[in-house]
């Protein structure tokens, strides 16, 4: 598996480190549902997800990544600061 | 025996099982053996029956040998594929005492109590025997080949290399893709399973281009090699295609050659934006009694043994087919001399035409005879039985397409009725386009075209222009009528390697076992090395057909990765010992060495764990020398595999105030805080000293351990949760040398080595800055582990080496001196001080009673989830000291805690032991622990149990602080 590091371009997957879901941080007085779901609770797809990989062995930047994990196929992948500045606008 | 020298190298001399034979620079031991007459080369692995050679390739089921001895001795190397060299030493498996008369024979004999499922019925009761009987007898029995056991010293690499087109196979189909796609100006990697570059080319009789075929393949080779954009690349098997255009490669370096200290193999990371799989096809035998007798071979390999290297399988051949293929190889065995005895065609309808030889149409070979070697075939025409003369019987079912790299992803093959096999689905592999004999296209001509097409595709989708040339070449169509299993009484062999019948199979269905995949795993057919590739279309056309279902309906079985068998060396090359845990060294390494130290590993870091002296017989004695050194006069301890993160910018402060439960935006300029970490849920994550140098420039530590962890949370932190802010930071781990100097007379020693004179004014406890050290711009730091009025002192890394040893001699004429882990270990023990020890995955900050750190003021990492109810619950485990107070004064790590007088038992249990030392200032051992309700429990007696040392230590619950608890030795 490869990934399109946006700074570093195509790289294997072994230079990169797998976080998880890439989720929005709840506030700090979101409640414990929020909290709970944003800690605990995943969904797991058979289809398009969206998680959180860092190129660790490269630029250290931490990526969102848009894959299939049917197929296997990576459908795009962004730097994590502009996907979060997008997410909690 | 060898008809013709033509192409043939310089005489070689190998070893088979001890016996010397001559073979020609490029034979194969296969061809070479068959040159030399010699038929048994084998024993089956189930029923050691006489085995020969059955293929010309990696394909082949029964030829395994074992290549060199000793260490380096290899098994299940496939005779078709080792080629020979001077001195080269090979050896038969599965059979003892030899070759010849092979014990285990005796298996054949009672094979009718040995079919499928034999094991599952027969070993199941009594219960007891499966563990003590039954399976190490089978396992002394069982198994292809024996590894020495011992330490392979042989090398083995791997490599990644990058191409717009991969070709696999340098059959007419990959050479004109290859060479479309070159002479287009791509970058080029022809991968090539065997030693040369042609494939079938390199084994038929025909023109191709006006010239032998084998003559074009070399020009094209000669072509390609001269191109600075195509990388050529034999011995190389493409063994899997994997997500992102990615495939795996084994190249066999050097197993053709005498052992030379260069790898063996190299395991290469293809990653291709296209890929022409060219990868030719596989003949498929026909399943009869007695056909697998030495001598019986593949048709299309005889051909090959003739052709290519100039040898008759036999001197009276019988050909045996049921398709227009196997006519060749009768007609090239009677063009080189050799007695074509008879052809014989299942098919009515053959058109064999004016032929030289007996000609049996309609006809069926259906039994041989001859023990180690083929004597006579049987056949059955419409006119009865009549047995002919022959050593060596060619035959052909017809040809499999190599399909398997298009199924590694899940694809599935689509049967195709007019030839009788499978082919790839299109698409299977993204970017992967299937050309030639492995697509079904069975001519030379057709294999050409379909090359050159999928490679104009592939350059017109990358943009550039291609120009075909085409060459004139052989046409002729396919025909096949299906032939999988000849009717007859006696064992009719599917697969050779594990000793599959047609019984077998049939029985699996009798028995339910009607899914391809059952039928499979309870047969074992498709299994080891070949995994199939001579017998899987047969197989399951007989299952198809016990079962009343059609060969789509039945299916085949998964391929999976590899292709043909990878060495796990050659998978993990470059990841054993160093390779696999690299050493991180100090500064101080070479001078801990020098004094003796036994190092030992944190993480990948080698630290000194006690400076042994003379007359100490024990590391106990010497660590608390070293203890007493801090407590009494001045220690030095290199701490600079601590992770040491430098952090600048506007933000700094609130990045700080993010990731510690405690403030640090209120830190003075030129001070020290101790800060906690927690994980998002709640749980402690690290723990370590953050300094203020300056306004918006902090310097963080973290412990060894979790450098690596802290570094990722700080991006993921900045980057994910908090682009918005001005804040940078970088590991300084490296950059720094750090030496802790503790101890009462610590500040005397550093005023030795300080540009500026310090007191408790100038610095006090908790003060950092720059310092002049030696005239080395440095950084001092006043921070305690020990609990001792102590400093760290550090310079860059270039002075570690030169500060060290100034500071372990001034500390020794002080009457100190250095001290390493262990001492380091009980001096934090002894106050009370966490390591991931305590603070191991599961522990709040509640739980080693630092829930005041979490400040109140503001957010920060784990601070929600951290104050769930259960997590701050009072009766939670929580950190204690412990202190044996009975007889037994021991106390071990990992023991539980129970209360006196309970059982003990899980029920029962309150607590465990993680850390222990004996500690000089006690006088005994002492631990760490956690008690539920620990603190409110101080003074009770309570009992350690370690069922894993048998040892039970009654103890007192106590402080986690034995020295000083004022705390006033490290203001001193």
């Amino acid at each position: 598996m490869r990934i399109e590091c946006p700074l570093c371009g195509g790289r294997d997957r072994r230079e990169f480190y797998y976080k998880g879901a890439a989720l929005v941080r709840p506030d700090v007085d979101a409640g414990a549902q929020a909290w709970d779901g944003y800690v605990h609770l995943r969904e797991n797809p058979a289809g398009a997800t969206l998680d959180l990989w860092q190129h660790e062995a490269g630029c250290g930047a931490w990526l969102v990544v848009s894959r299939d994990t049917v197929t296997h196929e990576v459908y795009g992948v962004q730097l994590a600061a502009a996907y979060s500045v997008g997410a909690r606008a | 025996m060898r008809v013709s020298e033509q192409g043939s190298g310089d005489t070689v001399r190998f070893r088979f099982d001890g016996v010397g034979y001559s073979g020609r620079m490029g034979d194969t031991v296969a061809s070479a053996l068959l040159a030399s007459g010699v038929k048994l080369v084998a024993r089956s692995f189930k029923y050691h029956r006489p085995r020969g050679i059955l293929t010309a390739g990696s394909e082949e089921p029964n030829a395994l040998i074992t290549v060199g001895k000793g260490a380096q001795a290899e098994p299940n190397v496939r005779a078709t594929v080792q080629e020979v060299y001077d001195g080269l030493e090979v050896f038969s498996q599965s059979a003892w005492p030899s070759l010849k008369f092979d014990a285990m024979a005796v298996n054949d004999l009672a094979a009718p109590f040995l079919g499928a499922g034999f094991y599952y019925k027969t070993f199941m009761w009594p219960k007891a025997f499966w563990e003590k009987l039954y399976e190490p007898v089978i396992r002394r029995a069982a198994g292809l080949g024996r590894l020495s056991g011992r330490h392979n010293p042989d090398t083995y690499d791997k490599a990644f290399a990058f191409c717009d087109l991969l070709v696999v196979g340098s059959g007419p189909s990959g050479l004109m893709a290859a060479r479309v796609a070159a002479d287009a100006g791509l970058d080029v990697i022809l991968c090539e399973e065997d030693s040369r570059m042609g494939g079938r080319l390199l084994v038929e009789r025909e023109d191709v281009g006006g010239v032998p075929a084998a003559q074009w393949a070399e020009r094209q080779v000669e072509a390609l090699a001269a191109m600075p954009n195509v990388r050529l690349m034999t011995r190389t098997t493409v063994t899997g295609a994997y997500d992102g255009g990615v495939f795996g490669a084994l190249e066999r370096v050097t197993h053709h050659v005498p052992r030379s200290g260069a790898p063996l193999e190299c395991f290469w990371r293809i990653t291709a934006a296209r890929t022409v799989l060219a990868a030719g096809a596989l003949e498929r035998p026909i399943a009869f009694e007695n056909n697998d007798r030495p001598g019986i071979m593949m048709a299309g390999a005889v051909r090959a043994y003739l052709n290519r290297w100039g040898v008759a399988a036999g001197q009276r051949v019988v050909v045996f087919g049921n398709n227009d293929d196997a006519h060749r190889t009768a007609r090239d065995l009677h063009g080189a001399g050799v007695e074509v005895a008879a052809l014989i065609d299942a098919r009515a309808d053959a058109e064999v035409g004016d032929v030289p030889y007996p000609v049996h149409l309609g006809a069926q070979v259906c039994g041989s005879t001859g023990r180690g070697g083929l004597t006579s075939v049987r056949v059955r025409t419409g006119a009865g039985e009549v047995n002919i003369k022959a050593d060596c019987l060619a035959m052909s079912g017809g040809w499999n397409p190599t399909v398997h790299l298009t199924c590694h992803m899940n694809g599935r093959p689509a049967w195709r009725e007019d030839i009788a096999a499978f082919v790839p689905t299109p698409d299977a592999i993204p970017s992967l386009e299937a050309a030639g004999a492995c697509n079904g296209a069975f001519s030379t001509a057709a294999c050409l075209a379909e090359g050159a097409e999928a490679a104009s595709r592939v350059v017109e989708a990358l943009g550039g222009a291609a120009s075909v040339e085409m060459p004139e070449a052989e046409d002729a169509a396919y025909r096949i009528a299906p032939l999988w299993a000849v009717a007859g009484k006696g064992r009719a062999w599917l697969d050779f390697q594990n000793d599959v019948s047609v019984k077998d199979v049939k029985q699996a269905a009798v028995e339910n076992f009607r899914s391809v995949e059952h039928m499979k795993r309870y047969t074992t057919q498709g299994m080891a090395t070949d995994q199939g590739k001579n017998s899987n279309v047969g197989a399951l056309a007989v299952l198809a057909d016990a079962t009343g279902r059609g060969i789509p309906e039945t299916g085949v079985t998964t391929f999976r990765p590899p292709y043909s068998p990878v060495a796990i060396a050659a998978l993990g090359a470059g990841a054993q010992g160093k390779g696999f845990a690299p050493e991180r060294l100090t500064t101080s390494h070479k001078q801990s060495e020098e004094m003796g130290a036994p190092m030992i590993e944190a993480g990948l870091w080698y630290r000194p764990s006690y400076f042994p002296r003379d007359g100490e017989t024990t590391w106990r004695q010497s660590c608390d020398r070293e203890v007493g050194y801090v407590r009494k006069a001045v220690g030095v301890c290199d701490v600079s595999t601590l992770g040491k993160i430098d952090i600048q910018g506007p933000d700094a402060a609130k990045l700080l105030d993010f990731v510690y439960t405690g403030m640090f935006s209120t830190l003075k300029e030129g001070r020290v805080r101790y800060g906690l970490m927690l994980r998002e849920d709640g749980t402690v994550m690290d723990d370590g000293t953050c300094a203020r140098m300056g306004a918006e420039h902090y310097v963080m530590t973290t412990t060894t351990a979790a450098a690596g962890d802290v570094m990722r949370h700080l991006e993921f932190v900045c980057q994910m949760l908090h682009p918005e802010w001005d804040v940078t930071f970088t590991s300084v781990t490296e950059q720094w040398a750090q030496f802790a100097v503790a101890g009462p007379k610590s500040r005397e020693l550093l005023n030795g080595v300080l540009g500026e004179a310090i007191d408790n004014e100038s610095w006090p406890f908790m003060a950092c800055g720059e310092a002049t050290v030696l005239g080395v711009a440095g950084r001092l730091f006043r921070i305690s582990f020990s609990g001792e009025h102590a400093y760290e002192v550090a310079v860059p890394a270039r002075y570690g080496a030169a500060l060290f040893a100034e500071l372990v001699k001034r500390a020794e004429a002080m009457g100190g001196g250095a001290y390493g882990m262990e001492a380091l270990n009980v001096l934090r023990i002894e106050k009370g001080h966490i390591t991931h020890s305590e603070i191991h995955g599961r522990v709040m900050a509640f739980d080693v009673g630092m829930e005041r750190m979490v400040s109140d003021k503001k957010d920060c990492v784990g601070k929600v989830l951290a104050a769930r109810e259960g997590l701050v619950d009072p009766m939670r485990e929580r950190m204690v000291g412990l202190r044996p107070v009975g007889a037994v004064k021991s106390l071990s790590a990992g023991a539980h805690i129970f209360d006196a007088g309970a059982a003990h038992v899980h029920e029962n249990d309150q607590g465990y032991v993680t850390s222990v030392c004996f500690s000089p200032d006690v006088g005994t051992m002492i631990g760490l622990g956690f008690v539920k309700n620990g603190p409110a429990r101080m003074g009770e007696r309570m009992v350690v149990r370690d069922h894993v040392r048998d040892l039970t230590v009654e103890v007192e619950i106590c402080s986690p602080v034995f020295v000083d608890p004022e705390g006033g030795r490290v203001r001193g």
